[in-house]
């Protein structure tokens, strides 16, 4: 018998580093230098706060560097950066350095931000607690993703797969565990960062619902 | 006082549920605000909101106020304007003085929390019971700190470095301290006058009493009439739009009538605005909130072209009444405005004008970044976030760690 699946929910507490990039190298520096959690928090920001956008505005790097320094190439370079790949973040940090490496040693011109408009870095506490939704089958699992928060959905989702270096979503896992490999391959597949957190919802309502 | 079940229609069940658990961890625990006034003022205001909902959440959660006299609100009254950037003219003794009310206050006060969470830099003095007291310390600053006096800065930055964490409602006001510091925006309150639900045909009497025609459209910027809120900008961009497009343009603001700077302001916004009948200058008293409301209901566009801004809560208003707004990028603005997907930021008046006709000629475009603006309200400047984050703080003053796992 596989353990129930227990929902937990997780909340970020911003936290200021009180540093700033006025131009793209000082961004690659800061790149550099910040804690990993500021790579995540920059990465998967908007995900949360605009979750009901789709397609939703880019990482906080490509925003910055395409709608207030108006490199629409960079932007767009640091924007196509498939975090999805990358379950190590520092990985994903190391990516983000060779892409603005790469168009640094290019020369050309570079914006500098006017005053008031520099990119800041923040990073973040995460703070994780169980809900009282457990799940022993994929009947009460369904019944508990219909009710839980979508605070929910991306922890088990987002934050464990790559923050906490989870092999996997946390669905995934556990599906696997009640031998349901056609699920847990379907479920594998999703690409939860090109679909907004209602819709990931739906999404996983559908193929549980159909492959269970 | 609203009760925290009126919010469930709004924010829905699982965001108060997670709430509940969240305060559940801080049972035992209690949490002492201190700030300087108990009326008056946004700190006051959010304290008064905060509280009530904070306990019903079942966290003991107190509010006491430092007693002060004309002298020390005249220092601090100072201290306020030299934070914002003006030159400080504060002499030893003035600090001293500032000193001595505040150890005052900390043998006065009745009570100490296992947090004491200190508002502003009024009570920021009684830090200096923190040796012998213990418990957990936070300063949480209200006002933009983004060119601070350095004199003024240095002497506050030399008891912030002893708190156990500051807060700061904006990035660009953190600063290089010794101590965390944490992000935490202000908020609206879904269920005030100024952003609850109003009933058509109370919109309709409000819009009839100040001569606006429905079967145009309204564009309208809420601001005290103030050369930093650039009111005769505004008129400009609007001169420049209804070449093309025939709207009606609303200024509407309060503003004391003692203050001189705030009357020149408002004969020159009628001087702008040249008699033209569809400009609409409202001198609102205070307790218009309703008024307010109506107006942002009834706007076609809303306009918040700002010079400076601390943190703009206008323009949460606006689009939680999913209104499409035009706002400048400044403050913390920006944070709630993510350009071309909730809103437009602009930078210039020629830049507004551009962006309003557009947004008047093309109303389906419009809807949508209304409807996303009140998406990103209700996620992220509602009090329900607000009291979210300070629980969050609170917990994290007794943990470790990036990753905070609770039972």
């Amino acid at each position: 018998m596989s353990e129930p699946f227990h929902f937990y929910t997780q909340a970020h507490l911003v936290r200021l580093l009180g540093m700033k990039a006025k131009n793209p190298v000082e961004l690659l520096e800061g790149i550099r230098t910040v804690p990993v959690s500021s790579i995540y928090y920059h990465t998967h920001r908007f995900l949360q706060q605009h979750h009901y956008l789709s397609p939703e505005p880019p990482n906080d790097f490509a925003y910055w560097l395409t709608s207030i320094l108006g490199m629409q190439e960079w932007g767009e370079a640091v924007a196509s950066v498939d975090v999805i790949q990358y379950r190590d973040l520092e990985h994903l940090r190391s990516r983000l350095e060779a892409v603005l490496s790469g168009y640094l040693a290019k020369g050309g011109y570079l914006a500098q931000a006017p005053e008031g408009h520099e990119f800041h870095f923040v990073s973040c506490v995460t703070v994780i607690t169980p809900t009282p939704y457990i799940a022993h089958d994929a009947a009460q699992f369904l019944e508990a993703l219909r009710r839980v928060s979508i605070n929910s959905i991306y922890f088990h989702v987002f934050e464990a797969r790559l923050r906490l270096k989870n092999n996997g979503n946390d669905f995934t896992l556990w599906f696997q565990g009640l031998g349901k490999e056609k699920l847990a391959a379907e479920l594998s597949r999703l690409d939860p960062y090109t679909i907004t957190l209602e819709g990931l919802r739906k999404k996983i309502i559908k193929l549980v619902s159909r492959y269970a | 006082m609203p009760d925290i079940a009126e919010y469930i229609p709004i924010v829905g069940q699982s965001t108060i549920d997670e709430l509940y658990i969240l305060a559940g961890n801080l049972k035992g625990k209690m949490i002492q605000n201190i700030n300087s006034t108990a009326v008056g003022g946004g700190v006051a205001e959010i304290l008064s909101r905060m509280i009530p909902l904070l306990r019903q959440f079942g966290v003991d959660a107190h509010w006491d106020v430092i007693k002060g006299n004309e002298r020390f609100f005249e220092i601090t009254k100072k201290m306020h304007n030299a934070l914002h950037g003006a030159r400080a003219t504060l002499t030893d003794d003035d600090f001293e003085f500032f000193l001595q009310v505040n150890r005052q206050n900390a043998a006065e006060l009745e009570r100490y929390g296992d947090v004491v969470f200190v508002h502003d830099p009024q009570p920021i003095g009684l830090i200096e019971r923190k040796e012998e007291l213990g418990r957990k310390w936070v300063w949480r600053c209200h006002i933009d700190f983004t060119h601070p006096d350095p004199q003024v800065i240095q002497f506050l930055e030399a008891y912030i470095n002893q708190y156990d964490s500051a807060v700061f409602s904006a990035p660009a006001f953190s600063r290089k301290l010794n101590i965390p510091q944490a992000l935490i925006s202000p908020s609206i309150d879904p269920l005030s006058d100024k952003n609850k639900d109003l009933p058509p045909e109370l919109i309709d009497s409000i819009l009839e009493r100040y001569n606006l025609d429905r079967t145009r459209p309204i564009v309208t910027q809420i601001s005290r009439f103030d050369y930093l809120k650039d009111p005769v900008g505004v008129i400009e961009v609007y001169k420049m739009v209804k070449k093309n497009v025939d709207c009606q343009l609303v200024l509407a603001g309060g503003g004391a009538t003692d203050d001189p700077e705030g009357m020149q302001v408002l004969e020159e916004v009628k001087a702008a605005a040249a008699e033209d009948p569809d400009v609409h200058i409202l001198f609102l008293p205070p307790s218009s909130d309703i008024e307010i409301n109506a107006l942002q209901r009834a706007s076609t566009v809303v306009l918040q072209k700002s010079l400076r801004e601390g943190f703009g809560l206008t323009v949460a208003e606006a689009l939680w009444k999913e209104r499409p707004v035009i706002a400048s990028a400044v403050g913390g603005i920006p944070l709630q405005i993510a350009h071309k997907y909730s809103g437009i930021l602009t930078y210039s008046k020629e830049g507004t004008a551009h962006f309003l006709k557009q947004l008047l000629n093309e109303p389906k475009y419009a809807a949508r970044l209304g409807a996303n603006g009140r998406e990103h309200i209700r996620n992220n400047y509602l009090i329900t976030r607000h009291i979210r984050d300070y629980l969050l703080l609170f917990i994290s003053l007794f943990h470790e760690g990036d990753i905070i796992y609770l039972n």
